[in-house]
């Protein structure tokens, strides 16, 4: 837990990256992130990401990035859904991992 | 619903801003996870008040829980709410699964002939619906811009007052006490769904280790056994949760090892206290293993719950813990029975 009461899971996992030089700065990152991950740099014209930890790979940030500076292996961080597709269960039961559509689910 | 209002685009159902006893009941039940698969409303057009043609439009999941925290959060406003058809799944999940999406939306504005409806060419969605959601695909695709409200539709009216401008604070998913306490009872539920019939079978399999006829054992032992169990299970389920920032380390499965472990030191000190002979330093080392190992598993299981934990730590720490979790399981069981069979 940081200063600010902010719950942090695994150091150095999450796949997020940022290209700086696509990047327009129109700040949709920011709007969408629910764990304040990007940061605004110099004059508002550029992001960067300032907590790279807090990551939870929802891919909130990809789907709204209007000119694609953003990637991330997004999918839903749940033990019961990497169980379920180790065990082939995708339809019947619970989340399927990498967030594809279809399936009824637990969550 | 209270009644139906005439509208260009034909009749629209008006929903109440106060819940009914009705309401109330059900949210408890899928609270205590009962029913949760099938508390949905029909996907669609709903007026909240007197909305007119420059009134807001909110988008929602068709899970009758986030239905009922939008409409009650919109007390004394006109809005419309659109509700997208996502299996009765929550915006968020739906979201990460693409139910609660781009194509969706676009298709129910369509359906619910919005365009002819309102005058303005906004769509209010939660926040927490943009992993799903691609904002400029919609605008361009629909003509209707998205605006990303609140992570919390109870600051909906406070959103809407300040021009659709939302706080850092409205942006961000916390996950305080009371938001990890409410999740408790439906982990315990599902625990309940295979740690029932197991605890039946340890119960009757106590009968079949110690010195005494099966009885005479079950009688000994089996209480002992069932309460060796439920600390596991009450730690990963209950403690894990409600202790999550000062259980050390940032991954689940320490965490619910910890609480085990904690778990494990009390239930002992009660074993030693009460049950004196029947007891031994192999059945404490079972317990040391076995309580932790049940505890782990379901704090791993938490991050399912949880709010912040990323699809790659969570890969991360079942290729350790899941292997370390099955070892330990193993090893106090076998422990367990090779205690009683030095007695």
């Amino acid at each position: 837990m940081t200063g600010t009461g902010r719950l942090l899971y695994l150091k150095g996992v999450a796949t997020l990256r940022l290209e700086q030089e696509t990047c327009i700065g129109c700040g949709m990152c920011l709007t969408v992130c629910p764990q304040e991950v990007f940061a605004v740099v110099g004059h508002g014209k550029q992001v960067r990401i300032s907590e790279q930890d807090a990551c939870m790979e929802c891919g909130a940030c990809m789907m709204n990035c209007p000119v694609g500076a953003i990637w991330v292996q997004s999918g839903v961080g749940c033990a019961q859904a990497v169980f379920n597709a180790m065990l082939g269960r995708s339809g019947e039961a619970c989340c399927s991992v990498e967030g594809k559509p279809g399936g009824s689910s637990c969550c | 619903m209270t009644g139906v209002i005439e509208t260009s685009v034909g009749p629209v159902p008006r929903v109440a801003t106060v819940l009914a006893r009705r309401d109330r009941w059900g949210a408890l039940r899928v609270r205590l996870g009962f029913g949760r698969m099938q508390y949905t409303v029909e996907p669609g057009l709903y007026a909240v008040g007197a909305p007119q043609e420059d009134s807001p439009v909110l988008v929602t999941a068709n899970y009758k829980l986030s239905f009922d925290h939008l409409r009650i959060a919109l007390a004394g406003q006109g809005a419309w709410v659109l509700v997208l058809d996502t299996n009765g799944i929550n915006v968020w999940c739906a979201a990460g699964k693409g139910t609660f999406g781009t194509a969706a939306l676009c298709a129910q504005v369509v359906a619910s002939r919005l365009a002819q409806l309102v005058r303005h060419r906004k769509l209010v969605v939660p926040q927490l619906g943009a992993s799903g959601i691609a904002a400029h695909a919609v605008k361009k695709q629909s003509g209707f811009a998205v605006v990303y409200g609140p992570v919390m539709a109870r600051h909906l009216p406070e959103f809407l007052a300040r021009g659709m401008q939302a706080t850092p604070a409205m942006r961000r998913k916390t996950f305080f006490l009371a938001e990890r306490a409410v999740l408790v009872p439906v982990e315990l539920v599902i625990a309940c769904k295979w740690a029932l019939p197991l605890s039946v079978v340890l119960y009757g399999a106590s009968g079949l280790f110690g010195s005494a006829s099966f009885w005479g054992n079950v009688q000994e032992h089996g209480g002992w056994t069932m309460g060796g169990l439920w600390s596991g299970i009450v730690a990963g389920t209950v403690l894990t949760p409600l202790l999550l920032p000062v259980l050390p380390s940032r991954a689940f499965s320490l965490k619910g090892g910890a609480a085990g472990l904690l778990a494990a030191l009390v239930f002992l000190a009660v074993f030693f206290s009460r049950s004196g002979a029947s007891g031994n330093g192999f059945t404490a080392l079972a317990w040391l293993l076995l309580i932790p190992a049940i505890a782990s598993f379901l704090g791993m299981e938490f991050t399912g719950a949880s709010t912040y934990t990323s699809l790659s730590g969570v890969k991360k720490e079942m290729r350790l813990a899941v292997p370390l979790q099955v070892a330990a399981g193993i090893c106090g069981l076998l422990l367990l029975v090779w205690a009683r069979r030095l007695q």
